[in-house]
Formats: structure tokens, C-alpha cells, sequence
């Protein structure tokens, strides 16, 4: 620039001239640290649900193709018969599943109500929790012998109800720290709201405070519910399996888990195929039973509620 | 109608900080009564004791004596019946949100067990009409969410909420705080027609609320009241240096 004339006018141009690019350097250098972290966000999107999507696909990929109308509607057939299907198995899952939820969904929730409304800061809550966080890390298997030194030493027998029992538990903490999570959430200002209108304290939990948190509160019960569904170890000591029908409480009944263990575990081809297609199945149902209970609940939420 | 208030000796306590000391003041029915100070001078924690909202607090502790009417609140009564008769608007509009407009306007009369379905219609009809909120919301009453409303449209849902319990006493703590300039205008509006059939009392930070609104004006100081009298008095010749201080802008 030494041959421009200097200038005060031109010295000011130039000035801002430098103080232009620095701007568009340090914008240049914004927008790049933007996209990397974008780009991260996204990659580490991916990483999560990738081995998801691989699971499904592998699933359908092995299991689909043995399944039929019979697998649905016909029991486990001897080694040697083609065919047979794992009727039993699932309505065995979903009698245990739903004996398991009967029982640790309201102990949870109720669990997670003292946590956040009556116990809070108390030794008794303390302890609730320090058990209940205990209680998730419990391995199944333990959970399993547990429940078969409980209740199926004593009956004498292996049973659907010690299943649903075992399941039940292993259900408790998880709906009940959610519970408690969802509820602190739930901002002071509607509790106070409730109370200054002179609505007791039980009433204004029970109808404003689990009401306002129960999207959270379903998510939570709808978690232990899927963890749960796959459970084969706490079935191995009490439900047992069975390779025929059963709908009754006390008898051993047959489970998708322990089916596909059992399938698994065999030296049969043809049962590992139905082994991979009870995998797809149990997914399957797994994801319509949360979707199901998803829509049902969501319907008759109200526009802008929160 | 609304009924005076008489709150003799009161004291109350936040774990070992004596928030209010010695408190002795009479409201008279049918007004609207202004307390100001600045902020941590007790006047919400005064409020609070009125419909004995304080003590809901674990670590709170009240002593004195409030008459409400002829009602001795912490003697003759349960906590959950003078909140019945003492309604309450907080600084912050907190509609329940997941109630649709109507459930939040009767909220308190059904989770008391009132079922009467044409008598709420009424109720609810009647009490955001007296909350000045009727003809904004009158054709979403049950589709919207009260949460879906503006802030201003909230603090008035609340204020019909209060009122469908048919109070006596109506409390705000800084009701329009949170709120601009034309929704402010309109609770202030709103309180110089309620105050017809309610006992007012409003805590507030802004002085020319106080003084707009209110017959009658409480001036409060670390957890003392300095001053009480007419809000002309106050604004224009207050007894108190301190009072005189504090609206002249010297300090809070």
C-alpha cells in the first residue's frame, strides 16, 4: 500500500477494512465450531440408535422368514416335527407381564409418591431410595433365586405366580425412582395452587401433582415394563416354561424368553430359526404393547397443556 | 361479602430466622389494602399467615392470633377450611397444566367433591366473567389448556379459580409482577371491582399499584410493621421517617 498516498481518510478506510476481516475470521471461526458441534450431535445420535436399527434388522433378517400363522397359534411340537409355532409362550409372557405390572407398578409408584411428597429429607426416604437403587443393581439371576427360595420352596412347585412375582420386583425400583424423578419436577407453584384452595393434601397429590406428572410416571412403568419383558433369568427358578398350555396361576407356564433360551441353547436348526423368530416376536410385541399404552394415554391431552 | 381481618401479636419463624415480629394490624372488610416494602421485609410471609399457607413449610412456625370474621384461624379451624375462605393469587401465574380452562376455574370446588354439573357451568361462567376473562376463552373452555393462555390471561384464570370457591378474603402476593404494563392495567381494574364483595389484601413492590388500588396501606420493615394507615396518609404525610424514606426512593 506504500505507493497510496497517506491519508487520515485513507488511514480510517483502512482500519476498518482490518477490523472487517478480523470480524469475518472470528464468524468464519464460529460457524466452524458450530458445525462440528452439530456434527458430533449427530454422529453421536447415530452411535445410539445404530445398534438398535443392526438388532431389527438382523432379526428380521434371521427370524422372518419362519414365521408363519402356526407360530402364533400352535405350541412348541416334539424335536423331529416340523412346524410348531410359540402360542403359548406368548400369552404365557403376557400373563406373567401383566401379573409382574399388577404388582410393581403400583408398589413402585406408590414408593415414588412417599419419595417426592410425604418423606422428602426424612431417614425413612432415605433409605427407601438407597434400597431401591440397591434393589435395580440386584442382578435377575439373584432376583430369580430369591423369589424360588421364597415362594416356590416353600408351594413346592414351580409356578406362573412366583414368575409374576420375580418380575413384579425387579419392576419396583425403576417405576419408583422415575416416580419420585417425575413428581420433583412437578413445579411448587401447582402444589401451593391445590393447597390455597383449600383441597387437602392427599386429594391435591393424587389429582394434581401424579396427574400433572403422569406422562413422566407412564414413560417410567412403560421402562421396567420393557426391561422386564425380556427377562429370562428370574423365570429359569419359578415360571420354568412349559412346553404346553397352561393359564393357571400355580402351575409352571411357558414364557418368549425362556423359550427362546431354551431354542437357542438346542443343537436343532430348526429350532434356532424359531428361536430367532420368537427374538422378533417378543420386539415386536414389546414396542405395540408401549405404543399402545402411549396413544391410549395421550389421547385427550389438551391443546397448549404442558 | 367480604369480612375483616384482626392479627394480633403475630410471629413467624423460617427455621431460626423470626421473618415477622409482633405483627398488630386490623383490615377492614370490603377494602383493598396495600402492603409494600422491599423485598425480604416479610410481607408475603404476612400474607402467607393469613390463609395459614406459611406453616405448609416443614421448618415454619407461626404464633399469634389472626380473626377472620369471627373465625380464630389457628384455633377454631383446620388449615384446609380457611383456605377455603381466604383465597390466594400468587406472584407467579400457576394454572394447573393439565387441566383444560374449565377444570382450572372449578378445580377447588371439584376436588372438594362438588359434582353438580349445571351449577358449575354457572360458577365457572360467573367467575371469569368476574375475572374479566370470560369473553377471550368463552369458546375454548374445555379444548384449551390453561397453561396455553397468556400470562396475563393466567394471573385472571387464577384470580376466577379463587373466586369460584366463593371467598371471603381474597390475598395476592405481587399479582401482576410478572406481567406487563396492559395486563397489569387490567388486574388493577379488576381489583377495584372485586373488592365490592371481597376482602382485598395485595402485597406489591410497585407503589403507584399500591396507590391506585388500595384504601388502606401497610409499610413493612425487616419482618416489622413500621406504619399502617390510609393510603393518602401514607403516600403523602406518613408518620414514620423510615416510611417516608422508602417511598421517597432513599432506599429498597
Amino acid at each position: 500500500m506504500g505507493g497510496y498516498p497517506r491519508s487520515p481518510r485513507v488511514d480510517a478506510l483502512r482500519k476498518t477494512l482490518l477490523k472487517l476481516q478480523e470480524h469475518n475470521f472470528r464468524s468464519r471461526v464460529r460457524t466452524v465450531t458450530d458445525g462440528a458441534a452439530t456434527g458430533l450431535a449427530i454422529l453421536s445420535t447415530v452411535l445410539v440408535v445404530a445398534p438398535l436399527v443392526a438388532i431389527f434388522i438382523y432379526l428380521i433378517y434371521k427370524g422372518a422368514s419362519s414365521l408363519s400363522w402356526a407360530f402364533f397359534t400352535d405350541i412348541p411340537k416334539p424335536v423331529g416335527e416340523a412346524g410348531g409355532g410359540m402360542a403359548n409362550a406368548i400369552a404365557g409372557s403376557a400373563m406373567l407381564l401383566g401379573l409382574g405390572s399388577l404388582i410393581g407398578v403400583p408398589i413402585g409408584i406408590s414408593g415414588g409418591i412417599f419419595l417426592a411428597e410425604y418423606g422428602r429429607g426424612t431417614k425413612l426416604a432415605n433409605a427407601v431410595r438407597f434400597t431401591a437403587d440397591v434393589l435395580n443393581g440386584v442382578p435377575s439371576i439373584v432376583m430369580g433365586i430369591a423369589v424360588y427360595s421364597l415362594i416356590v420352596v416353600p408351594q413346592g412347585h414351580f409356578s406362573a405366580f412366583s414368575g409374576g412375582v420375580a418380575l413384579g420386583i425387579m419392576m419396583v425400583p425403576t417405576v419408583c425412582r422415575t416416580t419420585e424423578e417425575m413428581l420433583l419436577m412437578v413445579p411448587n407453584a401447582v402444589r401451593e395452587a391445590a393447597l390455597a384452595l383449600g383441597v387437602p393434601n392427599w386429594r391435591s397429590v393424587l389429582a394434581i401433582t401424579v396427574k400433572t406428572a403422569s406422562p413422566g410416571i407412564i414413560t417410567g412403568c412403560m421402562l421396567a415394563f420393557a426391561r422386564v419383558a425380556g427377562e429370562t433369568a428370574p423365570l429359569i427358578f419359578t415360571a420354568f416354561g412349559n412346553v404346553g398350555w397352561s393359564s393357571r396361576l400355580d402351575e409352571p407356564i411357558a414364557a418368549l424368553p425362556l423359550q427362546i433360551y431354551v431354542y437357542a441353547i438346542s443343537p436343532y436348526d430348526e429350532w434356532h430359526r424359531l428361536a430367532w423368530a420368537g427374538a422378533l416376536v417378543l420386539i415386536v410385541l414389546i414396542v405395540m404393547a408401549v405404543s399402545l399404552v402411549r396413544y391410549v394415554t395421550s389421547r385427550g391431552v389438551l391443546k397448549g397443556a404442558s | 361479602m367480604g369480612v375483616g381481618i384482626e392479627v394480633t401479636n403475630l410471629n413467624a419463624w423460617y427455621g431460626t430466622n423470626h421473618t415477622l415480629q409482633d405483627i398488630n394490624l386490623n383490615i377492614p372488610a370490603n377494602h383493598a389494602t396495600a402492603l409494600i416494602g422491599p423485598s425480604g421485609c416479610g410481607k408475603s410471609t404476612f400474607v402467607r399467615c393469613l390463609n395459614r399457607m406459611h406453616e405448609t413449610n416443614p421448618i415454619a412456625r407461626v404464633t399469634g392470633t389472626v380473626v377472620i370474621g369471627d373465625l380464630d384461624i389457628y384455633k377454631d379451624c383446620k388449615p384446609v377450611e380457611i383456605r377455603r375462605r381466604v383465597g390466594m393469587v400468587f406472584q407467579r401465574p400457576n394454572p394447573f397444566p393439565t387441566m383444560s380452562i374449565y377444570d382450572n376455574v372449578c378445580a377447588g370446588l371439584k376436588l372438594n367433591g362438588y359434582t353438580n354439573r349445571r351449577a358449575l357451568d354457572e360458577i365457572v361462567e360467573k367467575s371469569l366473567k368476574n375475572s374479566a376473562l370470560w369473553d377471550e376463552v368463552k369458546d375454548d373452555l374445555k379444548k384449551k389448556s390453561g397453561a396455553s393462555l397468556s400470562g396475563g390471561q393466567q394471573q385472571r384464570l387464577c384470580i376466577a379459580r379463587a373466586l369460584a370457591v366463593d371467598p371471603e378474603v381474597i390475598l395476592m402476593d405481587e399479582p401482576a409482577s410478572a406481567l406487563d404494563p396492559v395486563s397489569t392495567s387490567k388486574i388493577e381494574d379488576l381489583i377495584f371491582q372485586l373488592k365490592a364483595q371481597y376482602t382485598i389484601v395485595i402485597v406489591t413492590h410497585n407503589m403507584q399499584q399500591a396507590a391506585r388500588v388500595a384504601e388502606k396501606t401497610g409499610f413493612f420493615l425487616n419482618g416489622r410493621m413500621v406504619e399502617f394507615d390510609s393510603t393518602h396518609k401514607i403516600f403523602t404525610n406518613p408518620s414514620d421517617k423510615r416510611t417516608e424514606d422508602y417511598i421517597t426512593g432513599r432506599f429498597g
